[in-house]
């Protein structure tokens, strides 16, 4: 498996990528060259510089150490919602897969009344309704993306409760809620963590557009969507405002979709098409 | 056929009472009025008439009944007047979706017409320079921000090349043109949107195309249309391709809500007045009547477009004609 993993040359890489930038968040105050909320009001929107890496905003606060201390909320909010996601995608999922019957057949049109949704209607009006804080962006996001994870754990369950493993389990006198945490969702979980690396990235990328129509993480906190959603405006003197953090987006969530794909390559190696 | 349409249709009752109910209560469970933007914020407002305000609205019952009001004036079409102008909600939103209908099939056409090729290329010559290509354009498009590439290219064509308009749907002296010109006005208008709303969903259904494409061409009947001696595109394109592509019909159903959903960015960034910035300022004012006309009229578009999708599926598929279940 480690080995699968280090031959992958797409997870690998994503891997890398992903490390280097949660050690970036980890350690935001010791690599931030100055204080994100510093305004400095002689050098306002400065061009990349050696004082200044990726330049300053209008209000002359450092885009380079913004960057690095955004990375922190847009990281967690990516981990943590996919986080709420996984838990309530498994939860049903696996509820839904093992009691088959009634319950099964309610929770999967719930599944598809949800997978109906413009999700990004919902999050909007829940989260303009509510507030923009971070934990209700979070939750938001969570709660609006479980339904892909609970098919693909009720499919599983649905095949891996016929084994006789659980089977046996059952004669040995197991409760429902053993056999299920201890049996089959650890053995269904293969997908879901295919589905959940892939998630974070999209994660990332639903609050940086969430930021960008203003219902996102709320200035003077930096998060990468709102940097760029200052620059907006200065697009056409000060590029580096969009860019940078824009760069940022992107190479993270694509450090998260490669990791994804070469994640499902490793642990479904049937559905491998190379 | 038709009876198997109309048992989908049916079938669809639920799911659509479904959304409404989700969308219902998430909106009113919040806390909050939409009345305290007019009264909380004006001390002059006495208590009473903050109740009469309450009442004018139906605020003032439990949320349960609330809905069956909504349910009930649903029934006959009508959602209601807005809170912010007091306008039929129905002809607010009828005025909008065209431009946003207009955008969302475009770039539907634009994700077929590009997609599904690359797709059946990258699959069959996976060596290829354009396989590679295309493979490092998925995961690039996967993982751009849209209105990131729309600020970009807004700035690219918009403002250093001057090629493009960057905003509205037409221009200030459009009622001048003659009907060509009006018809590429709008067209001007419309390219830069329009490849935005496409673009991300280009990529996953590329990637779909290519794997469902890979998958099939491994199966033995291929294997039999080869040794029957057919030619290499009569073995792709009449008996790949039509095997190939039902996976993708139903993926296509399933992004409608998120084109629907992704028309609230690109219309805002390109100051495109349709059903997603409709939603947005309606969210905005917390303007409850307007937010659930939008919410179940999306409801009922995606409902449909997957509707439409299965009746492709059934239409390309013919066992599903035959048994015919769900």
């Amino acid at each position: 498996m480690t080995r699968a993993f280090l031959k992958n040359r797409f997870a690998l890489t994503g891997l890398v990528f992903i490390i280097a930038i949660i050690i970036f968040s980890l350690f935001a105050p010791f690599i931030a060259p100055y204080n994100p909320s510093h305004i400095d009001t002689k050098n306002i929107l400065t061009s990349p510089s050696k004082d200044h890496l990726f330049g300053t905003d209008t209000l002359g606060r450092d885009i380079f150490s913004r960057i690095v201390y955004g990375s922190r909320i847009s990281l967690s909010i990516g981990f943590i919602a996919v986080g709420i996601a996984v838990l309530i995608g498994v939860f049903l999922g696996s509820v839904a897969g093992y009691y088959g019957g009634k319950i099964d057949s309610i929770l999967m049109r719930f599944v598809d009344i949800m997978l109906c949704f413009p999700t990004l209607f919902l999050i909007l009006a829940v989260i303009a309704i509510l507030e923009p804080s971070i934990f209700n962006i979070m939750v938001v996001i969570g709660a609006t993306g479980w339904m892909g994870v609970a098919r693909l754990i009720r499919a599983e369950i649905l095949t891996l409760k016929e084994r006789d493993y659980v089977a046996a389990a059952k004669v040995m006198g197991a409760s429902d809620s053993w056999i299920i945490l201890r049996h089959l969702i650890p053995n269904a979980i293969g997908p879901v963590l295919v589905s959940a690396t892939l998630g974070i990235g999209g994660a990332i990328l639903v609050e940086s557009s969430l930021s960008f129509l203003g219902i996102g993480v709320q200035p003077p906190t930096p998060s990468w969507g709102n940097i760029l959603m200052d620059g907006k405006s200065t697009l056409g003197v000060a590029w580096w405002l969009t860019i940078f953090p824009g760069i940022f987006i992107l190479l993270t969530v694509l450090a998260y979709n490669l990791l994804g794909e070469g994640l499902r390559d490793i642990l479904e190696p049937r559905l491998k098409d190379e | 056929m038709v009876s198997y349409i109309i048992r989908r249709l049916f079938g669809l009752v639920p799911v659509f009472f479904g959304i409404t109910i989700i969308s219902f209560f998430v909106i009113h469970l919040a806390p909050g009025k939409p009345t305290d933007i007019q009264t909380s914020l004006n001390p002059k407002v006495s208590y009473e008439a903050r109740l009469r305000l309450e009442r004018l609205y139906g605020l003032d019952k439990p949320a349960y009944l609330q809905y069956l009001d909504w349910v009930k004036r649903f029934a006959t079409l009508n959602f209601g007047s807005s809170y912010v102008d007091d306008r039929n909600v129905l002809d607010k939103i009828k005025e909008r979706i065209p431009i946003t209908l207009l955008i969302n099939i475009l770039s539907l056409i634009l994700i077929l017409c590009i997609g599904i090729p690359l797709g059946i290329i990258s699959a069959v010559k996976r060596k290829s320079v354009l396989a590679r290509l295309s493979t490092v354009f998925v995961f690039i498009g996967f993982s751009t921000p849209e209105f990131w590439l729309a600020l970009l290219l807004m700035n690219l064509f918009g403002i250093s090349l001057g090629l493009l308009p960057i905003s509205g749907i037409k221009s200030l002296d459009f009622e001048y043109f003659t009907l060509t010109g009006k018809i590429l006005d709008v067209a001007r208008h419309l390219i830069l949107p329009v490849a935005i709303a496409a673009f991300g969903s280009l990529a996953g259904i590329s990637r779909y195309m290519r794997s469902s494409m890979i998958g099939t061409i491994r199966q033995d009947f291929i294997r039999t249309a080869r040794a029957k001696g057919l030619s290499q595109s009569q073995v792709l394109y009449k008996h790949a391709l039509k095997n190939a592509i039902l996976p993708v019909i139903t993926i296509m159903g399933l992004s409608i809500p998120g084109l629907i959903g992704g028309s609230v960015i690109f219309e805002s960034i390109f100051a495109i007045p349709g059903m997603g910035r409709l939603f947005y300022d309606s969210v905005m004012a917390r303007d409850y009547p307007t937010i659930m006309g939008i919410l179940s009229i999306g409801a009922i578009l995606t409902l449909l477009g997957n509707l439409l999708a299965d009746i492709a599926y059934s239409y390309a598929d013919p066992r599903m004609r035959m048994t015919g279940n769900d």
